[in-house]
């Protein structure tokens, strides 16, 4: 029996109709369009455009194994994990779960604004699937793990925005079903909350229990998972190791994770004013995945500014590594010169050189975004847009000396060193090496 | 949806399949998740009470108005019979469940639309929800009739031993109820008209039950379409075993039981049917 997949999916399918996709409340239908639509009913049905969603997946998930599920918006993630967690029927097709089901599609499903912490831990999780007996049981754990036990008799309307989310995902970590699902939940609260949130994840996990896991933070996906499906248009683009099928889909297929191109704006991320052509990491001239920590690396990003416009919008890089920590901000509002300077509509290019011997060795994420402020808005923003690799082959010369073994750290700085002894010596720093192609 | 039948053999199969042919009422399910049908009906309650300043002093308040002003004009002014009961006690006892079904119904036609965050992000029976509304009403029930039977005290009238029949004919009130609120609920989730016609479909029904007048101001011929009404059957039940009067007119009692079942099944068979497509409508 236990030979037996814990999910088998066999050509799933899922159709809507568009405009049901956009879910709130803009699909439902008064009868008087329903009388019109037996009217004219030849008309209403060629005018009813349907897509797959998701169409002709299949896979199987051992029992034990941790699955991320990653994908573009609108591949079908969630579709997939809202098939599975049997929240809506399946078009074609057909699937078998074996094990209790805990699905995590929304932290804090369930609850409700006047009832205190307590009350709604025992709502929340009986909405989950869990006993009553359990949740007694688990009480105490859960309210430390939320740390909330000071207002567990508060309605939660009164409640912080980040102790109600610590709450709602307090409960849900506290299920323990033998199949786990969970849906981009890491993406909110803060960095300690999330940090907290991905221990518990990979608690879950290494206790031998099935994980499927749908995200868009390739860290995260790196560190929980063992193995990686991508999902492209609705179907399975590629299915195996994580850092195999994350090279892919960050690489989109055309080889390198260091570079990503929109070939026009309209199918860029972005809004009216501004949208990404081109995000790329380059060493040497050169677009190259591989870095070298010893020499300098430039970011690179090149915008369609679709209009002259007076809100001055900035680029701005986020570089993360693979335990999901951001390392630094950094933005082209930086060069005082560009920040007050006029914008006319075209294309811009961005660069921004990160120096020799300064990141720490390991896979490096970097989120690219145009923003502006007053009103401060996001106007292009792709996460994971591209990643690369620093190498530190340095012996010696570099920050690690002479050091052969692992470094920790999230960054590896070389730093000037001034040293005195006793008798007067001073070793000043030799800032030639440093400085050198900065 | 889930097709039990193929999952029987092993219980801790679950298979996903596209809903075709017959389906099942899924009774089982709904028992299995008896826990969060509780829960959500004890939310309702606390919430509904929460920041009312007189809390269930509302129980008390809605029927008692009403009966106050159906007194002055239906039993003064337009002497309406009564059975040879005082009019106010008489009023009170078609009232408290009349109240009851109509909250309940107006509750639960609402419920699985205000309750769309659950039913998009969670799986359970989804007859869980509209049955949770009707059964957040039950206190406000359970009060009325300890009111009507104080009242019924106040006008000379005491109880005998059928006053213990009130919990039937509550549970009664119940399946009157959900025969009706099953359809409205579901009908509720793909056309939102349903939310705007149900409280003037409440006014109308109050009148074509006999809850301000008796059933004896029917002509005998018209008895048995006048006790399809689901609810003609609990009014006349909760006056008989509380208001020791002769006995219901057993013809639209049947009648109305007999209705209120068949709306029932043919109900839960339709929600069964299309229940899988809430979470892509809602």
């Amino acid at each position: 029996m236990s030979s037996e997949p814990a999910i088998r999916v066999s050509r799933l399918s899922k159709q809507y109709e568009i405009g049901a996709t956009t879910g709130g409340t803009a699909s439902y239908r008064s009868i008087r369009e329903d009388f019109a639509g037996i009217v004219t009913r030849r008309r209403r049905v060629a005018e009813r455009r349907m897509i797959w969603a998701l169409q002709d997946v299949s896979f199987e998930v051992a029992p034990g194994e941790r699955v991320g599920v990653i994908g573009r918006n609108g591949a079908g993630k969630s579709t997939l994990l809202k098939l599975l967690s049997r929240i809506t029927a399946p078009t074609r097709g057909r699937a078998e779960v074996r094990g209790r089901i805990g699905s995590l599609l929304e932290v804090g499903t369930g609850f409700h604004p006047e009832l205190s912490g307590r009350d709604n831990i025992s709502l929340a999780a009986a909405i989950l699937g869990m006993r009553r007996r359990e949740v007694d049981a688990r009480l105490d754990e859960i309210v430390e793990f939320a740390g909330v036990a000071a207002f567990l008799d508060t309605p939660v309307k009164r409640y912080s925005s980040g102790m109600y989310l610590r709450l709602a995902f307090a409960v849900a970590a506290h299920l323990e079903p033998e199949i786990l699902m969970v849906d981009e939940v890491l993406a909110v609260g803060d960095a300690d909350f999330q940090r907290k949130c991905l221990g518990r994840m990979t608690e879950i996990g290494e206790s031998g229990r099935t994980v499927l896991f749908v995200s868009h933070s390739m860290p995260s996906v790196l560190r929980l998972c063992d193995r990686v499906i991508l999902l492209d248009q609705g179907g399975v683009a590629a299915d195996g190791p994580p850092r195999e099928v994350i090279r892919q889909y960050l690489g989109s297929g055309e080889g390198s994770s260091a570079e990503r191109s929109w070939s026009s704006p309209d199918e860029a991320p972005g809004d009216g004013v501004a949208r990404l052509k081109v995000v790329r990491i380059l060493q040497g001239g050169q677009v190259d995945e591989e870095i070298d920590v010893a020499r300098p690396v430039d970011l690179q990003v090149e915008y369609w500014l679709l209009e002259h416009t007076d809100l001055r919008p900035f680029v701005n890089l986020h570089l993360a590594n693979e335990d999901g920590v951001l390392l630094f901000i950094t933005s082209d509002s930086t060069n005082l010169a560009w920040r007050t300077s006029p914008r006319r509509s075209g294309v811009v290019t961005a660069t921004c050189r990160i120096p020799a011997h300064f990141l720490a060795e390991g896979r490096l994420f970097v989120l690219a975004a145009v923003s502006s402020l007053n009103p401060t808005t996001v106007h292009a923003m792709e996460a994971d847009a591209v990643s690369f690799h620093v190498v530190d082959r340095t012996s010696g010369e570099g920050a690690r000396g002479e050091w052969a073994n692992d470094l920790p750290g999230v960054v590896r700085p070389l730093l000037p060193w001034t040293i005195k002894d006793s008798y007067g010596e001073v070793w000043t720093p030799d800032l030639t090496r440093i400085v050198e192609e900065r | 949806m889930v097709n039990d039948a193929s999952s029987a053999a092993s219980p801790d199969v679950v298979v996903i399949e596209p809903p075709r042919g017959w389906v099942r009422i899924g009774l089982r399910d709904l028992w299995l998740h008896r826990e969060l049908l509780y829960f959500l009906a004890w939310r309702d309650v606390k919430v509904r009470y929460a920041q009312a300043a007189i809390g269930f002093a509302w129980a008390v308040l809605q029927p008692l108005l009403m009966m106050t002003i159906f007194t002055v004009f239906l039993g003064r002014l337009a002497k309406v019979p009564s059975d040879g009961i005082p009019y106010p006690v008489f009023a009170l006892a078609g009232l408290v469940p009349w109240t009851y079904f109509a909250n309940a119904v107006g509750g639960a036609t609402d419920s699985l639309v205000t309750s769309s965050n659950l039913v998009s992000k969670v799986y359970f029976p989804r007859l869980v929800v509209p049955f949770a509304a009707l059964l957040a009403w039950l206190p406000d029930l359970a009060i009325g009739s300890v009111l009507l039977v104080g009242v019924a005290l106040i006008y000379g009238i005491s109880p005998s031993v059928s006053i213990l029949l009130i919990p039937l004919f509550g549970g009664l009130a119940l399946l009157a109820a959900a025969s009706v609120s099953i359809w409205l609920s579901a009908l509720n989730v793909t056309y939102r008209d349903v939310r705007y016609a149900v409280p003037f479909l409440l006014q109308l029904w109050l009148f074509a039950t006999p809850v301000v007048y008796p059933s004896s101001l029917v002509p005998e011929r018209w008895r048995p379409v006048f006790g399809l009404n689901p609810m003609a059957g609990v009014v006349e039940g909760f006056r008989w075993c509380l208001l020791r009067q002769a006995p219901p007119n057993w013809c639209v009692m049947a009648v109305s039981l007999a209705a209120t079942t068949t709306l029932l099944m043919a109900g839960l068979y339709n929600f069964r049917r299309v229940e899988h497509r809430f979470a892509d409508v809602i």
